[in-house]
């Protein structure tokens, strides 16, 4: 292995399920049954998918849900917005720790 | 002149099996049904240069429809027993004679639909044009790929959007679109790039939710179509690296329950010198209906049913997921 990430491993997703079928099958039936239109639609899961995939930063998953998000009609500024959220929540949830360290800090100064 | 049967196969990539291939091993075949459809390709003419247009059709081409051709055309519909006309281009706006075409159609078929771009039929000279197509309550498919500015103009060239805009308030001033007028008002929806259009009815929810609510626009149906790797689209998947993922991406959304509703199992087309394809895309490609070049003038009927009909792969584009309509 040269590298760690493959763009092509992508499509090997489902061979996860090789050594453990059934564990494999009901993470698939559940990831399908989330990714069906609901009371939120396929569009914008997939922009919601797209978000996630840069907060935990998987770049298997950034490429999915960029397709993903093409496919149901998202434009680039769409997807950059979805982006940003992810951004501003990954910012934001560093930041408003913060408050824990203030309050740590406080309780343990004069 | 043989037709060629299988044009373009030796450019598949090489692990991706021949559309021939994946339908026998589904224990298919692509035959003919009862042909019910006459499509007419007027002209490969048109005001606009689209990134995704499978003929390469643009104001640089000079292919159109004679009047000769266009009487032909009438005849063999009259011979014939079709349910509707389809008429297509290019442009079809752009042709002369196009609304004498389309009344003398009228007189011999109970159902005519016109492709429109809404750029060309929304220049001031279409008029008569359009006052044809009420009279004769012929259906409307227009072209309109996204729901944003950039995206339109994108694919379609720059000024496409407003003007596509106010030529479908002007449609639904006519009563296009609207229900019980008998105008119907269908759009055309395709993916800006390599990838497969979004399920159906979930585009058309949100075209209808949108088109109402920021522009007071209504209209009946949308078709969310598959670009088939034809012409400029596929000199574009080519050139921009796309062609090899694109068509496997296709060969494996191969969906073999939408076989049996092809339309090319139940339509002919004409193309704008009168001769005879199975669909548009062969027309496009060159694969003529049947075993040699046929003039709509030397037919007396449209094929029997279950006459073969010529595969490619381009036909994976009408295949992939929920297939054409
Ligand atoms: S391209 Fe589509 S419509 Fe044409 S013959 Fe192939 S499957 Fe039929």
């Amino acid at each position: 292995m040269k590298t760690y990430y493959d763009p092509s491993d992508l499509s090997l997703f489902e061979t996860i399920g090789k050594d453990a079928p059934e564990l494999a099958r009901k993470f698939f039936d559940y990831y399908g049954a989330v990714f069906a239109e609901g009371a939120l639609s396929a569009r914008e899961k997939a922009l919601i998918a797209l978000a996630v995939a840069h907060a935990v930063q998987c770049p298997y998953c950034i490429d999915a849900y960029t397709r993903a998000g093409l496919e149901q009609g998202c434009d680039l500024e769409e997807l950059t917005e979805a982006v940003h959220v992810a951004g501003a929540i990954r910012g934001g949830a560093s930041l408003v720790h913060g408050v824990q360290m203030r309050k740590i800090a406080e309780k343990l100064t004069l | 002149m043989g037709c060629p049967q299988e044009t373009q196969a030796q450019t598949l990539p090489g692990d991706i099996e021949k559309f021939s291939a994946a339908l026998k091993r589904h224990g298919l075949k692509l035959d003919r049904g009862r042909c019910r459809i006459l499509q007419v390709n007027v002209g490969l003419i048109c005001d606009l240069c689209c990134r995704h247009c499978h003929l390469t059709a643009g104001p640089h081409r000079r292919e159109i429809m004679s009047a000769e051709t266009m009487k032909e055309v009438v005849d063999f519909a009259r011979r014939c027993d079709f349910e509707l006309v389809d008429i297509t281009g290019g442009a079809p706006e752009l042709v002369p004679g196009i609304e004498g075409f389309i009344s003398d159609l009228a007189d011999v078929i109970p159902q005519l639909m016109l492709r429109s771009n809404l750029t060309a039929l929304g220049s001031q000279e279409r008029n008569d044009l359009l006052s044809t197509c009420v009279k004769h309550r012929v259906a409307l498919v227009v072209s309109f790929p996204a729901l944003r500015e950039a995206q339109v103009e994108a694919q379609r060239g720059s000024g496409v959007w407003e003007k596509s805009l106010a030529m479908l308030h002007r449609l639904n001033e006519l009563g296009y679109g609207r229900e019980a007028s008998g105008l119907e008002l269908h759009l055309a929806v395709n993916p800006g790039g390599a990838f497969l259009p979004a399920d159906q009815a979930a585009v058309e929810k949100r075209y209808r939710r949108e088109l109402q609510r920021r522009w007071d626009i209504v209209f009946n149906r949308l078709f969310a179509l598959t670009n088939t790797p034809l012409g400029r689209f596929r000199r574009w998947l080519e050139t921009s690296g796309n062609y090899d993922a694109y068509m496997g991406k296709l060969a494996k959304a191969f969906n073999p329950t939408v076989v049996p509703g092809l339309m090319c199992r139940e339509q002919i087309s004409v193309s704008w010198d009168g001769y005879v394809f199975d669909c548009d895309f062969h027309l496009a490609a060159g694969i003529c209906q049947g075993e040699k070049r046929t003039h709509v003038r030397d037919l007396s009927a449209p094929p029997a049913e279950g006459t073969l009909i010529a595969t490619a792969d381009h036909c994976y584009a009408c295949t992939a997921g929920a297939g054409f309509t």
